[in-house]
């Protein structure tokens, strides 16, 4: 292939890449830096900031004390224990 | 200083409830449209932006006042973003909330169908996470590559990458769906 159709070549790649990129952008317009929220959100901040971490329920712990039992009595269970992590 | 005040910024790294209530309320706008820039739903980017504070806050004290507020805000935004269309990617798929919005429909060309714009926009929600973000914001936002790296943590390559395989993803979506520009 020649030079002179190699530099074509990749102006139409590059003509069908701009094609395509304005083809997004007229499917989907840009929001921009204009948008507002609907509401003061500090409240809900403030509501968040009160709320308490989520204890983990006593059954997990249980749970995870049952399968490091099992690790620790039977070593062979470790592959088939990580195996269904 | 880009808020004008390393007393308010000095604070709020040290706990101040009021410094944070101060930044805020000077940050919660752009905060907000950020991360509607990115999921392109308002509720959810409300949701978000008060995920971001909450991060901020809990944050605080690893804040450091000579980097500045806004690129380190717009950078735990982004991840926060990020992170909901992870866990949210069905609801992301089969919804195309923003194009509904009063800026948007009157930004969009009537030559463009509503089911040309819905396609698009399922397509784009079809993109892994990462790939949709850097994508939404080099192609759609028009952002430049530099600002687009400084809210991902990553570099201006690795944005230049990622823009070019979603666009990749996305044209062959289309073409599959018939939609060539």
């Amino acid at each position: 292939m020649k030079p002179n159709d190699l530099s074509q070549n990749e102006e139409q790649i590059n003509q069908n890449e701009e094609e395509f990129q304005a083809l997004l952008r007229k499917s989907l317009p840009s929001i921009g830096n204009a948008a507002e929220p609907a509401r003061d959100l500090w409240p809900a901040m403030l509501r968040r900031l009160d709320e308490k971490p989520a204890s983990v329920p006593w059954f997990d712990w249980a749970l995870l004390a049952g399968l490091l039992g099992v690790a620790a009595f039977v070593p062979a269970s470790i592959p088939v224990l990580l195996y269904y992590l | 200083m880009e808020n004008g005040s390393n007393g308010v910024l000095n604070a709020f790294r040290h706990g101040s409830m009021d410094a944070f209530e101060t930044l805020f309320r000077l940050h919660q706008r752009a905060v907000y449209c950020w991360i509607l820039r990115i999921v392109r739903k308002p509720t959810v980017a409300e949701d978000l932006t008060i995920e971001t504070f909450w991060r901020i806050h809990k944050a605080h004290a690893r804040f450091d006042p000579a980097r500045g507020f806004e690129g380190w805000a717009r950078r735990i935004a982004t991840h926060a973003a990020l992170d909901w269309l992870r866990a949210n990617r069905t609801e992301a798929a089969l919804t195309a909330d923003g194009l509904r919005e009063p800026a948007s429909d009157s930004a969009a060309d009537p030559a463009i169908t509503a089911e040309i714009r819905a396609r698009v926009a399922q397509s784009f929600a079809r993109l892994p996470p990462r790939l949709r973000v850097a994508a939404t914001l080099a192609l759609i936002e028009q952002l430049p590559h530099k600002e687009v790296a400084a809210a991902l943590g990553i570099s201006v390559a690795a944005v230049k990458l990622r823009v070019f395989r979603a666009s990749r993803m996305l044209r062959k979506d289309l073409e599959q769906q018939g939609i060539r520009p």
